[in-house]
C-alpha cells in the first residue's frame, strides 16, 4: 500500500474507534418518566382453598350479574351506578376495603371471595350466595383481570389474629380507654353513633362523602362493611378500610390491646345481644375507669368518663 | 515522528473505547469528576395570585389555639412580597444519565404534622429514597397519601396517634406529585413529588437550587399544585452555577 492509502486507511480505524467509544458512552437508558401504555387484559387465575378459578368462564356471569353496577370495564361506571351511594367499586384501580392484608397491599383470592359472598352492608352489593364456589372463584379471577396491578404485585400477607382473649369488664374497660386514646370518637362519635366533630366533612378516596359507620344501628343482627364477626372487626381496624378514611391502626395498638378494643366496640351496638354487653350487664351496666397495670405515670388512677358511655343510659 | 503520532492517536482512541464500554456497564460508578454542578432560579407568578382563604380549626382546639395570633391560611398559591412562588418542585425531566438516576440518597427528610399542617407543605423525594412521617401535635392525624391509579405507588392510609415514633415510608414509582390529606382534619393538604435525580424546592421568595448536577444538556421541569408544569433547556457546565427562572401566569 502506499502511503497516501496507508494514512487515510489508518485514520479511518482511528475514526470508527473513536465513533465506537462515544456511542458506546452514549447509549444510556433514559430515565423512566412519564404514564404507561394500558396493559392488554390477561386470562388470571385465583386460588381459593383447592379450587382454581378462571376468569374466561365467569365472562358470561360477570356481564349477567356484576356489569351493571361495576360496568363492563369494571371502572365502577355501571348503567346503575348514577343511583347508588355508596359507588360501586372501581376494579381498575385495585384499592379494597375488607382485607387481610395491610394498607395498601392488595388482598388475597380469599377475601375477593368472601366479599363477593358475604356482600357489603349498607351498601348495594348484595349477598351472593346464588354462586356456586367454583362460579364465585372464576369471578374473583375475572375481577383481577380489571387492573395490571395484579400482575406487577403479589397480594400482602394476612395479618395474624391471635387466640381472642375472653370477656372481661377489665377488657372492656381498657377497649374504652383505647377508644378514646386514639381518638375513634373523632369520627365514629362518644357513643360510635357516627356523629363525631369530622364526620359531616368526611370524603372518600374519589371525594365523595362518606359516613362512618354507626355502631348503634340496627338490631341483633347487625353487620359491618367487611363482616360480622369479632375477628372481622379486628382486622377491620388493624388493615384498614382502603379507598376511605378509615385508617390501619396496625402501627399503634398491640395485638392484645386491640382485643380489648373489639370487646369495647361490642358494647356500643346497644341493641345487640353480645357476651360483651352480657359482661357490661352483670358489672352493672357502667364501665369502670380502666386502670394501667404496670407502672405508668402518665395514666391516671382515676380517668374521667366524659368522652363515651358505652351502654350506661 | 509520524509513527509514533499514530501510536499515541490509536492508544488513545482504543481507550476511549474501552473506557466508554467501562462507564456504561458501571452503572454505581462515582461521577464526581463531572458532578458538583448547580442550577439555581427565581419562580415568579405574574398577575395576581387567587385569595387563600383563612383556615376555621375551630374542630380541633388545640391547633384553633396555636394558630391564635398568627392564623393559618390555605396554600395552593403561596406568592412573595417580590412576587416570588414558593412550593415549586424543580426538577430534571430530561437529560439524566442512569448512573445519576439510578443514585437514592441516603438521608431521610421529616414529613411532619405540627399544628395541624403539613410541614413542609411540598416535599421532594427520590425514588426509593426513605422518608419519616412523625406528628408533632398532641392529637392524632392520620396519614392518607393518594397516588395516580395504576402507577408505580398505592394508596394507603394510616393512623399516627401523639407520642407514636415516626413511621419510615418510602415510594417505588416517579410521581409529581402525590396529594396527602387527613380525614379528621380535612384543611390538611400538601404533596410529595417522587422523582429521579437532584431537585429543588423554592422557598419563600420563589429562590430554588439544585445541586450535585452532572455536566450535561437538561430539560428542567418546574411543576406548581396549581399552574401545572414548564420546562426549559439548559447546559450546566462542571464545577458551574446555571440559571433557569420561571414565570407562571395567573389565571
Amino acid at each position: 500500500m502506499n502511503s497516501f492509502k496507508r494514512v487515510h486507511c489508518c485514520n479511518a480505524i482511528l475514526g470508527f474507534l473513536l465513533a465506537a467509544g462515544f456511542t458506546v458512552v452514549r447509549a444510556q437508558d433514559a430515565p423512566d418518566v412519564g404514564p404507561h401504555p394500558p396493559e392488554p387484559p390477561k386470562h388470571r387465575e385465583s386460588h381459593i382453598g383447592n379450587i382454581t378459578g378462571h376468569s374466561q368462564d365467569a365472562k358470561s356471569d360477570y356481564r349477567r350479574y356484576c356489569a351493571g353496577c361495576h360496568g363492563d370495564l369494571g371502572d365502577g361506571n355501571g348503567e346503575n351506578a348514577q343511583w347508588l351511594d355508596p359507588k360501586p367499586r372501581d376494579f381498575t384501580i385495585a384499592t379494597f376495603k375488607c382485607r387481610s392484608t395491610p394498607t395498601g397491599t392488595l388482598p388475597t383470592d380469599q377475601d375477593l371471595y368472601n366479599t363477593i359472598g358475604r356482600g357489603l352492608t349498607n351498601s348495594n352489593m348484595p349477598i351472593w350466595n346464588t354462586f356456586s364456589k367454583q362460579q364465585r372463584a372464576d369471578l374473583v379471577a375475572y375481577v383481577k383481570t380489571f387492573s395490571p396491578r395484579w400482575e406487577r404485585e403479589k397480594a400482602g400477607d394476612p395479618i395474624k389474629v391471635p387466640a381472642e382473649p375472653p370477656v372481661t369488664i377489665e377488657s372492656i374497660a381498657h377497649g374504652k380507654a383505647l377508644f378514646t386514646k386514639l381518638e375513634c370518637w373523632k369520627c365514629h362519635g362518644p357513643q360510635g353513633k357516627g356523629d363525631g366533630p369530622s364526620a359531616s366533612t368526611l370524603t372518600d378516596s374519589k371525594d365523595n362523602p362518606i359516613r362512618p359507620y354507626n355502631f348503634a344501628t340496627g338490631g341483633n343482627d347487625s353487620r359491618f362493611k367487611c363482616g360480622s364477626t369479632n375477628q372481622d372487626i379486628y382486622r377491620i381496624f388493624m388493615t384498614g378500610v382502603d379507598g376511605t378514611p378509615m385508617p390501619s391502626f396496625a402501627d399503634v395498638i398491640q395485638p392484645n390491646d386491640a382485643w380489648d378494643l373489639v370487646h369495647f366496640l361490642r358494647t356500643l351496638q346497644v341493641n345487640r345481644h353480645s357476651k360483651e354487653n352480657e359482661v357490661l350487664k352483670a358489672a352493672g351496666g357502667k364501665i369502670p375507669a380502666y386502670v394501667e397495670k404496670s407502672d405508668n405515670n402518665e395514666a391516671p388512677a382515676n380517668q374521667p368518663e366524659n368522652k363515651s358511655s358505652g351502654n350506661g343510659n | 515522528m509520524k509513527a509514533h503520532y499514530k501510536t499515541a492517536v490509536t492508544t488513545c482512541a482504543l481507550l476511549m473505547l474501552g473506557f466508554g464500554l467501562l462507564y456504561s456497564t458501571h452503572k454505581t460508578i462515582n461521577v464526581s469528576a463531572a458532578a458538583g454542578g448547580t442550577i439555581t432560579g427565581t419562580i415568579k407568578l405574574d398577575g395576581t395570585p387567587p385569595h387563600q382563604k383563612p383556615i376555621d380549626m375551630s374542630k380541633e382546639p388545640a391547633c384553633a389555639k396555636e394558630h391564635a395570633s398568627n392564623p393559618v391560611t390555605t396554600e395552593t398559591v403561596v406568592v412573595g412580597p417580590m412576587g416570588g412562588l414558593r412550593w415549586v418542585v424543580v426538577y430534571l425531566s430530561e437529560g439524566l444519565d442512569a448512573g445519576t438516576a439510578s443514585q437514592v440518597p441516603s438521608e431521610t427528610p421529616t414529613w411532619d404534622q405540627k399544628g395541624c399542617q403539613y410541614i413542609p407543605h411540598v416535599m421532594a423525594l427520590d425514588v426509593n429514597q426513605h422518608f419519616k412521617v412523625s406528628n408533632s401535635d398532641p392529637h392524632s392525624h392520620n396519614i392518607h397519601p393518594l397516588p395516580a391509579p395504576n402507577g408505580a405507588n398505592h394508596e394507603w392510609n394510616r393512623s399516627q396517634p401523639p407520642g407514636t415514633p415516626p413511621f419510615d415510608q418510602v415510594w417505588a414509582g416517579q410521581e409529581v406529585a402525590i396529594p396527602v390529606k387527613c380525614n379528621i382534619h380535612p384543611w390538611m393538604h400538601g404533596y410529595l413529588a417522587v422523582v429521579k435525580g437532584p431537585t429543588g424546592v423554592s422557598d419563600a421568595n420563589g429562590s430554588y437550587t439544585i445541586s450535585n448536577v452532572p455536566a450535561g444538556t437538561y430539560t428542567v421541569t418546574a411543576w406548581q399544585e396549581v399552574y401545572g408544569s414548564q420546562s426549559q433547556k439548559v447546559t450546566v457546565g462542571a464545577g458551574k452555577p446555571t440559571t433557569a427562572d420561571f414565570t407562571f401566569k395567573a389565571k
